[in-house]
């Protein structure tokens, strides 16, 4: 089973579009795939048309009185189900501070899975918390959308610096740059120079597009209702790149 | 749905149509439509379905269910799919399939392991074939999510004549939405559908006359205890007959080894009966048929025991210690030449006129009313199956307690047939003994008949390998290095045999000591009481 996080302290970059997408991407490979929605929001869980909500909510998942199987719901999709958001979510890192061994919690939970799944993709809420941490320890490779900006990328680079410090294994991180503006000279120059120079970002781009943002009005992947458009095109090219990066 | 092939999951909750049409009948589209929102596909898929089983239904009994599922167009698809009782699925590459066929010829990976360990040395045959027109409906939630899926399955035989397959719908529940599919399979039973347990193989063999498990190689007749014996031999020998003929073209074909094994048992069999019960017949009847099937069984014994030896030739092969298993090629080739020129000497005294009439007048004999019958019918089964038994064990006990270390080998063999014919009378009446009783005789039984079994079946091939050795330098056709390679096969039967010798005396005392005889005497008594 490969763990894969979608990652950035900062929100609306591009992090859940990217994980729906994937994760439909992963289970059209024939993949048996769980996307685990860790956002309060719940906007993965809201384009799968799935209720925003986990009995006994996240309290029960992470002190373990319900297993993460008995929550988990089925997509429309073949090979892809759903691990739902909840509101509830949003208290998840004092329940971590309680648990034992409150960095590894989420890994731990995960564990029994590995026999039902060959992907899971962890869609982390914009922070840097008790449970960014914990998803940073369970992934094998973390994905993180970066605007083509001077900014965007020093952060990147802090978050590097804060993985290679991982006592035991450390994730594989590849960025890659999102919501990128082909009008914008700025944006066109890092995206096209920096994937050449620089191994851990993805040579694919996601475009800023009006169709990405159809999204969250059709509730679908993007390749369900658009499936010839170049959006379509960008992620397809970035899971080629993440399954490579991801052997099984 | 495009050309993917989509089957019932083995999780599905089936219900069955009273119409066997291709599309969901109004009725039930309205009833589901009450609340949920209805989406059907609009063409349905058409599947060629194949299902395939040993002849003597081996993947059945193992809990397997195995199809060859195709679909036609550019991008059809050809695959094969297994699925057991835990509902695992397995599936696999079908292109260039052909049946029959043997598991080992299946593409490699876990379906032909699975397949393989189940079938052993039987081929796969089509049981049944059928048309498959499936179509999904989706059931969806008021926020348009699909919560129940159902597959409607239109069946109908590949096969002209064969009778209409009612339509089935097969409910699988999305994951994390049980209550839905609960609901959808309540409205189903409202408009009219009922749950069914008969699986859609069950469904399609039913339609075309069949029914799992139709042959048994086993001897498979319900007798009653105050049945005349006569009767009751004549519907042994019936079956036994049946399962001859069963056979005939497995063997004339050469789809596997075992329909030739099948068949040299029913003929066994047929003979240990005229020989122990034939009295119950009439005496011209059992002295002309006893001779036929004489014949028909020498017939089969060349083919049958180059089979045996080709078929332990790989594993003995195998512990060679001096010699390479490549050194045995010659060996194995000059056995293939030999088995060519011993099936086409069986298969054409299996097409001869003596062959027809041997089996055509002995079915005519064994179905004479019993008004027109010139014998007595004899005493009562149960009477009937308590003598022959008793009278078949005292002969084992008899020769077995005379075996000393210094006995011939001879001595064994005798004692193996005698063995062998207490095994068919016991087997003949099973269904009048007391069914734990039975299996604890026929277990101390068959532990001796495996040791005699050994000793003599090592010996024979022994003695095969010898002889064939000489006839290949004679004519040449084996290097040294292979008659060397024999040689050392021959040393391993040898020393099989002196391991069975040096086995039987406990063997035999296990089944003819206190505890075995008071077995046996328990058995039969049941029978007389």
């Amino acid at each position: 089973m490969r763990v894969i996080a979608t990652y950035n302290i900062k929100g609306g970059v591009g992090k859940t579009t990217a994980a729906v997408n994937l994760a439909y991407l992963a289970a059209q490979d024939g993949l048996r795939t769980l996307l685990w929605d860790l956002d309060p929001q719940a906007a993965a869980t809201y384009m799968f048309r799935v209720r925003p909500r986990v009995k006994g909510g996240g309290k029960a998942l992470i002190l373990g009185t319900r297993s993460l199987d008995e929550a988990i719901k089925g997509t429309d999709f073949d090979h892809l189900d759903i691990l739902p958001g909840d509101f509830t979510y949003r208290n998840m890192d004092l329940l971590l501070d309680g648990a034992k061994n409150r960095v590894r919690r989420l890994s731990r939970l995960l564990g029994p899975l590995a026999a039902d799944y060959d992907v899971v993709i962890l869609d982390c809420p914009p922070s840097v918390s008790l449970v960014s941490e914990n998803v940073l320890h369970a992934a094998d490779l973390i994905l993180v959308p970066i605007i083509p900006a001077t900014l965007s990328l020093r952060t990147f680079d802090q978050l590097n610096g804060f993985v290679a410090d991982f006592d035991g294994p450390r994730p594989d991180v590849l960025a890659f740059f999102s919501m990128v503006d082909r009008r914008k000279r700025i944006h066109r120059e890092i995206a096209e120079r920096l994937p050449r120079e620089r191994p851990d970002i993805a040579a694919a781009t996601i475009p800023a597009l009006a169709v990405i943002e159809r999204m969250a009005v059709e509730r679908a992947p993007v390749a369900v209702f658009a499936p010839r458009s170049p959006a379509a095109r960008c992620y397809r090219d970035l899971w080629e790149e993440v399954r490579k990066r991801t052997p099984e | 749905m495009g050309d993917t092939v989509r089957l019932v999951e083995n999780r599905a909750r089936e219900y069955v149509l009273a119409d066997s049409g291709a599309q969901l009948p109004e009725r039930v589209r309205d009833e589901l439509a009450m609340v949920f929102s209805v989406e059907e596909d609009r063409r349905a898929a058409r599947l060629g379905r194949t299902w395939l089983d040993t002849f003597d239904w081996r993947l059945h009994r193992a809990g397997l269910t195995l199809q060859h599922v195709s679909t036609r167009g550019t991008r059809g698809t050809d695959e094969l799919v297994l699925t057991g009782r835990g509902g695992q699925r397995l599936t696999a590459p079908a292109r260039l399939a052909r049946w029959p066929s043997l598991a080992a010829a299946l593409p490699p990976g876990p379906l032909r392991d699975r397949v393989a360990a189940a079938a052993g040395l039987r081929a796969l045959l089509p049981t049944v074939s059928v048309i498959s027109q499936v179509r999904e409906v989706r059931l969806r939630n008021e926020d348009d999510k699909t919560v129940v899926r159902i597959l409607l399955d239109a069946m109908s035989p590949s096969a002209p004549g064969g009778a209409p397959i009612p339509a089935r719908l097969a409910v699988t529940e999305v994951r994390g939405y049980a209550a839905p599919a609960r609901r959808a399979g309540r409205l189903l039973t409202v408009a009219g559908a009922s749950l069914t347990r008969q699986t859609a193989l069950d469904a399609a063999l039913s339609a075309a006359g069949r029914h799992p498990r139709d042959y048994t190689g086993k001897v498979d007749v319900a007798l009653r205890p105050a049945m005349p014996g006569g009767e009751a031999l004549r519907a042994i020998l019936l079956q036994q007959l049946d399962n001859l003929e069963a056979n005939v073209d497995g063997v004339l074909h050469d789809t596997d080894t075992e329909f030739l094994h099948d068949l040299r048992i029913a003929v066994r069999r047929t003979r240990s009966g005229l020989k122990l019960l034939g009295d119950v017949l009439p005496g011209d009847l059992t002295l002309r048929f006893a001779s036929e099937f004489r014949w028909l069984g020498d017939q089969t014994t060349p083919l049958r025991d180059l089979d045996v030896h080709l078929l332990s030739l790989p594993p003995m092969a195998e512990h060679l210690v001096a010699a390479d298993p490549l050194d045995l090629q010659p060996f194995l080739a000059y056995l293939g030449r030999r088995r060519t020129v011993e099936r086409r000497r069986l298969n054409r005294a299996l097409r001869s006129a003596r062959f027809a009439a041997t089996v055509g007048d002995w079915r005519k004999a064994l179905l004479v009313p019993p008004g027109n019958r010139r014998a007595p019918a004899g005493p009562p089964a149960a009477e009937l199956a308590a003598d022959r038994t008793r009278r078949a064990h005292g002969r084992v006990i008899k020769l077995g307690s005379a075996i000393t270390g210094s006995s011939p080998p001879e001595s064994l063999h005798t004692l193996r047939k005698r063995c062998k014919e207490l095994r068919y009378v016991l087997e003949f009446f099973a269904s009048l003994h007391d069914p734990p009783a039975y299996r604890a005789v026929l277990g101390d039984l068959k532990r001796l008949q495996d040791c005699l079994g050994d000793f003599q079946d090592s010996q024979v091939q022994r003695e095969e390998i010898q002889s064939l050795a000489a006839a290949m330098l004679a004519q040449q056709a084996a290097p040294a290095s292979t008659l060397l390679a024999m040689g050392e096969l021959a040393a391993q039967l040898a020393v099989q045999q002196g391991q069975a010798r040096a086995e039987f005396a406990a063997r035999f005392a296990g089944f003819a000591g206190t505890e075995g005889r008071r077995r046996m005497a328990a058995l039969t008594a049941g029978e007389t009481a």
